[in-house]
């Protein structure tokens, strides 16, 4: 019927987004202006670690993560110089915060109304899903209840006061970037939503005429992978579910707050390290599954840069990821279609065989209490640690081929690494101790008398269970910091953690030739030390990348070794105290943060301090290769990062580290 | 390759021990749990240098159990901070079983009981159960001798269901059962006499309401009360590891029943005991019953073993290469 559509005709692209953020709130505030002047159409504000967990720069906690991965912002001053020209009744701004959402959406308020703009005019997303960060991406600090008792607040106050805000995106990008299958993306998101929506019904905050705009504000952030067909159909079935869900559960009538509304950041989890160019390809054949079926198309798309598993991204990398975008939304013809795939069975059927999946994996969540209580049972966990784990073992097998990975290995010398800066952004190191000094001035500047009363405020907000929202403004335009807000809910709420998910059984996922070898040698080599070889597999540091971690944990359990693992964030402090009150052989760190050289020295100090240097140290994660060297000068043994694919040949690595610190001689691979 | 100097000097050791020297407590434990001649024998001495009034007649050896997933290590979390508010010092071995494949385990009961805090005075060690000893690691025993000798209590946990898991009664002072809500298992095995009671019985997760309170009401219509005033009531407690609520009730009934033992005189002789236990069940093991029954079955062994002073290392090497010999003379 409208199959020639001419130019005039063309659909709106979507929002086009680069997550960015670094350093400091001056130098990321000067890299939104440039990208915003290439072409840009909103903002993407990655946070720093301390921010996302409730830290100031000059917490312990916070040492060597300041501006590393993301913006530090401890205050409305950091706040206001991000925006600074910028102006915020025009802008669309996301913002990807959880534990500490309500807090940063305060600082956005308050420096808007400084700029003179009502927070009614503000327009953007607060992604503000909590409980993806238990399951995936690490950054909680409360427990469930206390967390979606903020999380729901966050709605209520978005819903009655900043009508065009997007107060939740529920996330399944984070489930599949942590080893999710696309039917777990559907259902663990569904059930969230439900779990979030329930929780606002329930809360009485919202009149129940208003509800339908809770639902309708709800959105979404998927994940794209490589399979993009599968993808393609993935997001059918999400627009099918959710008009479903909506109308069934929630009763709404109106067809344009049942809308499946979404933003997308491609996956990165098959990004390699090795041949990295090929990433490239990769992006933008992901980037088709969640634009070719026009009512399924995501409303606004962030794409990785090629050198994803190198490390951060340099303005020349993001404007590369952003040019994908342009070409596919203005150079091709996409736009100019209705829905392409409209009327295929074969889509059809791959639809209805994604929904009846997630159907009956929504089921079991129900069956364990619903979402929140199925986190704190380990069970949602437990299930994507074994997908992961099958991905693991089905690359290590050869089924699932990896291009540079386990197929194609040989390559010519890429000219992309050869610059002096390796090919990633190297954050100054001088920006901690800068902000340091900036937050230090700004506390020396504000009243004291006027940030006590807004903090007792909030303490009274947070123990009477009133919104929590207009008592976190009151302290943003106080001046309170990042780390007094949350130290404040901390004391009030506690602090958690959530189960890691590595008991699990892979009775049917191992057992080759080489596994019984590993084993064999395992075993032997417990013998000659006179006991089971044991490691600890420590995470220190806010970062929250748990993958490696888990996958090493789970292998290494396999091959026959006693694994003590204790889950992410982690002082190098407790994790020296664990080692040695556990006797192990060996201590395994994984940093992906970007901090492993404050962290491992630490760790390395304080085990020389209490006497126990000769246990040999290995480090895992992303580190650049001039710091693989640094490391290993440091005194650590080995050091190993995403292109080192073959477990096997870790886990043999590991035995023989092993061995010759105890003076017997190594085994040959 | 290295020879010299590769074991600790059992002397040394254990002085570094009772002096509360941490790196020297996982020392000890380390040379415990290593299988090599030369360290069992070092292992040997170091267990009879250990003060004898420590080992045997003070602090308290707690065993904790029940079903997987009850709040065993949550409820421990939520023990050590109240014991450490009391100024006990406070050590615990936690076992996680193996995988009977690869032999490997993943210890991660440590992620519940940690606090923010950095704490000298708690010392925690995992071990894997590695299929032996039903529920129990052969090593506990052992190991917490030595956590005797340098913390004021000891708390051993273990998971299991039905007989197995109880095995830790047999090694402990104090034996606590965490009862899950809502699930009958236990109470079924301890209706069906398949569970040796435990000293303490505690409901955990009583936040859940009324699923736990009925768990509490089954748990009390089974046990019988006390034969008379001089024996132990078996308490049936309710708590929640998650609110932080019973944990008082539950510190002071396990305190409660240390008193009992210490005032019926049963402390000393109960400890003396584990040994012999420890080492009937390890030959058990080993050897099954058969192996039991020739070297005169369990009375005759039992009694043989409170007998003689040696350490438990060469009480077992020694009734081992007894039942090796006598078996290889009748294959002749
Ligand atoms: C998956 C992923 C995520 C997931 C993590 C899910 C999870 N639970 O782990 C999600 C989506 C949540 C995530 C979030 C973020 N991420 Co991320 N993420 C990745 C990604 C794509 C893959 C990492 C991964 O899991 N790989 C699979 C595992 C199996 O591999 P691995 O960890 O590398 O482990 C292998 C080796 O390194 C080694 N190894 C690792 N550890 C150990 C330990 C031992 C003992 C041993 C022997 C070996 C070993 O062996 C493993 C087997 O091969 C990388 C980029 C990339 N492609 O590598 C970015 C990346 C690590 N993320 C990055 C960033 C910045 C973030 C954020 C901080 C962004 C932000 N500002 O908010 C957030 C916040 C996360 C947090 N809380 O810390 C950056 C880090 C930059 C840097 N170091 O300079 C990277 C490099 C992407 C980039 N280029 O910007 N991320
Ligand atoms: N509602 C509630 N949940 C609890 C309580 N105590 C523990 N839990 C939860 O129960 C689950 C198991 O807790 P753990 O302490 O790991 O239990 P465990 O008995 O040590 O488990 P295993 O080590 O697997 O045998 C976790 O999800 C806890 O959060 C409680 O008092 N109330």
């Amino acid at each position: 019927m409208t199959s020639e559509k001419t130019e005039s005709k063309k659909d709106h692209p979507w929002l086009m987004r680069t997550y960015s953020g670094h350093s400091s709130a001056k130098a990321s505030n000067e890299l939104y202006r440039t990208n915003l002047a290439k072409g840009q159409t909103g903002l993407s504000v990655a946070f720093d670690l301390p921010t996302q967990t409730g830290y100031d720069a000059d917490h312990p906690l916070a040492h060597g993560e300041v501006g590393k991965v993301g913006v530090p912002i401890g205050h409305i001053g950091d706040m206001e110089t991000l925006f600074d020209r910028i102006p915020l009744d025009k802008m669309n701004t996301s913002m990807t915060i959880n534990a500490t959402a309500a807090w940063l959406l305060s600082l956005y308020i308050a420096a808007a109304e400084r700029q003179g703009v009502n927070q009614s005019q503000l327009q953007g997303t607060t992604q503000n899903d909590i409980i993806k960060e238990y399951l995936s991406r690490g950054t909680y600090i409360f427990p469930p209840e206390p967390s979606m008792r903020l999380t729901t607040d966050v709605i209520s106050y978005t819903v009655n006061q900043i009508p065009k805000w997007n107060p939740t995106n529920i996330c399944s990008y984070h489930l599949q970037e942590a080893g999710a299958t696309p039917v777990q993306e559907l259902a663990y998101a569904f059930s969230t939503a439900i779990a979030v929506l329930d929780a606002i019904r329930d809360s009485g905050q919202i009149e129940e005429d208003a509800f339908a705009n809770v639902v309708g504000r709800t959105s979404f952030f998927v994940n794209a992978g490589i399979r993009f067909i599968e993808e393609c159909c993935k997001m059918r079935a999400f627009v099918d579910m959710w008009e479903q869900l909506t109308r069934e559960r929630y009763g709404v009538g109106d067809p344009k707050m049942r809308r499946f509304r979404y933003g997308v950041q491609v996956n990165s989890l098959g990004l390699t390290e090795s041949q990295p160019e090929n990433n490239v390809q990769r992006i933008v054949l992901e980037m088709l599954g969640v634009t070719l079926s026009k009512r399924a198309r995501a409303r606004a798309i962030q794409l990785p840069a090629w050198n994803e598993a190198l490390g951060l991204p340099r303005p020349w990398d993001q404007q590369w990821a952003l040019r994908m975008q342009q070409v596919l939304a203005i150079e091709t013809d996409l736009l100019e279609y209705g829905d392409i795939l409209d009327g295929s069975p074969i889509i059809d059927a791959k639809v209805r065989d994604l929904i009846s999946g997630a159907e009956e994996e929504m089921k079991r969540v129900r069956e364990e209490g619903g979402m929140v209580a199925a986190i704190e049972t380990g069970y949602v966990k437990r299930q994507l640690v074994t997908s992961h784990t099958a991905r693991m073992r089905a690359i290590e097998g050869g089924n699932l081929k990896i291009i540079g990975i386990n197929s194609f290995t040989e390559t010519a010398e890429s000219p992309l690494t050869s610059g002096t800066d390796s090919g990633i952004l190297k954050v100054d190191p001088a920006a901690e101790h800068e902000q340091i000094e900036r937050l230090q001035a700004f506390r020396s500047s504000r009243s004291a008398a006027e940030v006590e009363s807004a903090l007792v405020n909030l303490r009274s907000a947070a123990t009477s269970g009133e919104n929590i929202m207009p008592a976190s403004i009151r302290c943003a335009h106080a001046g309170v910091t990042t780390g007094e807000w949350s130290g404040v809910l901390r004391g009030i709420f506690g602090e958690y953690r959530a189960p890691t998910g590595i008991d699990i059984s892979t009775h049917n996922m191992t057992g080759s030739g080489t596994v019984d070898s590993l084993r064999k040698r395992t075993r032997s080599t417990g013998d000659e030390l006179g006991r089971p070889l044991k490691i600890l597999v420590g995470k220190p540091g806010l970062d929250g990348h748990s993958n490696g971690a888990e996958q090493i944990a789970v292998k290494a359990r396999d091959v026959g070794f006693e694994v003590v693992y204790e889950g992410i964030r982690l002082t190098p402090e407790q994790i020296v105290k664990a080692a040695e009150e556990e006797g192990v052989h060996l201590i395994g760190l994984s940093v992906l943060s970007g901090s492993h050289l404050e962290l491992v020295e630490d760790a390395m100090r304080r085990l020389e301090k209490v006497g126990l240097s000769q246990i040999p140290v290995i480090v895992g994660g992303i580190v650049p290769p001039e710091d693989e060297v640094n490391l290993k000068s440091r005194g650590i043994s080995a050091v190993y990062t995403p292109k080192d694919s073959d477990m096997n040949l870790i886990m043999l690595d590991l035995v023989n580290i092993i061995r010759e610190s105890n003076g017997l001689e190594r085994y040959d691979a | 390759m290295l020879t010299l100097s590769k074991f600790p000097d059992p002397d040394t050791l254990a002085s570094a021990v009772v002096d509360r020297q941490r790196p020297a407590v996982a020392k000890a434990l380390n040379l415990l749990d290593d299988k090599r001649p030369e360290a069992r024998r070092l292992a040997a001495r170091l267990l009879l240098l250990l003060p004898q009034e420590k080992v045997y007649a003070s602090g308290h050896l707690v065993g904790l159990t029940g079903p997987p997933g009850a709040g065993k290590s949550s409820l421990t979390a939520a023990l050590i901070t109240l014991w450490r508010e009391r100024g006990l010092r406070v050590a615990v071995l936690a076992v996680d079983p193996s995988s009977p494949i690869s032999g490997g385990a993943l210890l991660g009961d440590r992620l519940r009981m940690l606090s923010g805090q950095i704490d000298n005075d708690v010392f925690i060690r995992s071990l894997a159960c590695r299929g032996e000893f039903g529920g129990l690691s052969a090593e506990v025993w052992p190991m917490s001798l030595v956590m005797l000798a340098a913390f004021d209590i000891v708390l051993v946990e273990t998971v299991g269901v039905g007989q197995k898991e109880i095995d830790v009664s047999k090694l402990t002072d104090t034996t606590v059962f965490v009862a899950q809500p809502a699930s009958g298992d236990s109470i079924q095995f301890l209706k069906a006499g398949i569970m040796e009671v435990p000293h303490l019985l505690v409901v955990n997760k009583e936040d859940l309401g009324l699923a736990a309170r009925r768990t509490l009401a089954e748990l009390r219509a089974t046990l019988k009360p006390a034969i008379d005033d001089s024996s132990w009531q078996v308490p049936a407690l309710s708590a929640s590891a998650a609110r932080g609520t019973g944990i008082v009730e539950l510190a002071d009934g396990i305190e409660a029943h240390r008193c009992w033992l210490l005032e019926k005189n049963q402390l000393t002789p109960r400890r003396k005991n584990f040994q012999a236990e420890w080492i009937v069940k390890r030959l058990g093991e080993e050897f099954g019953r058969f192996g039991i029954d020739s070297l005169g079955g369990t009375t005759v062994l039992m009694a043989e073993l409170a007998q003689s002073g040696s350490s438990p290392f060469e009480q077992y090497d020694m009734l081992r290469q007894r039942f090796l010999s006598s078996w290889k003379g009748k294959q002749m």
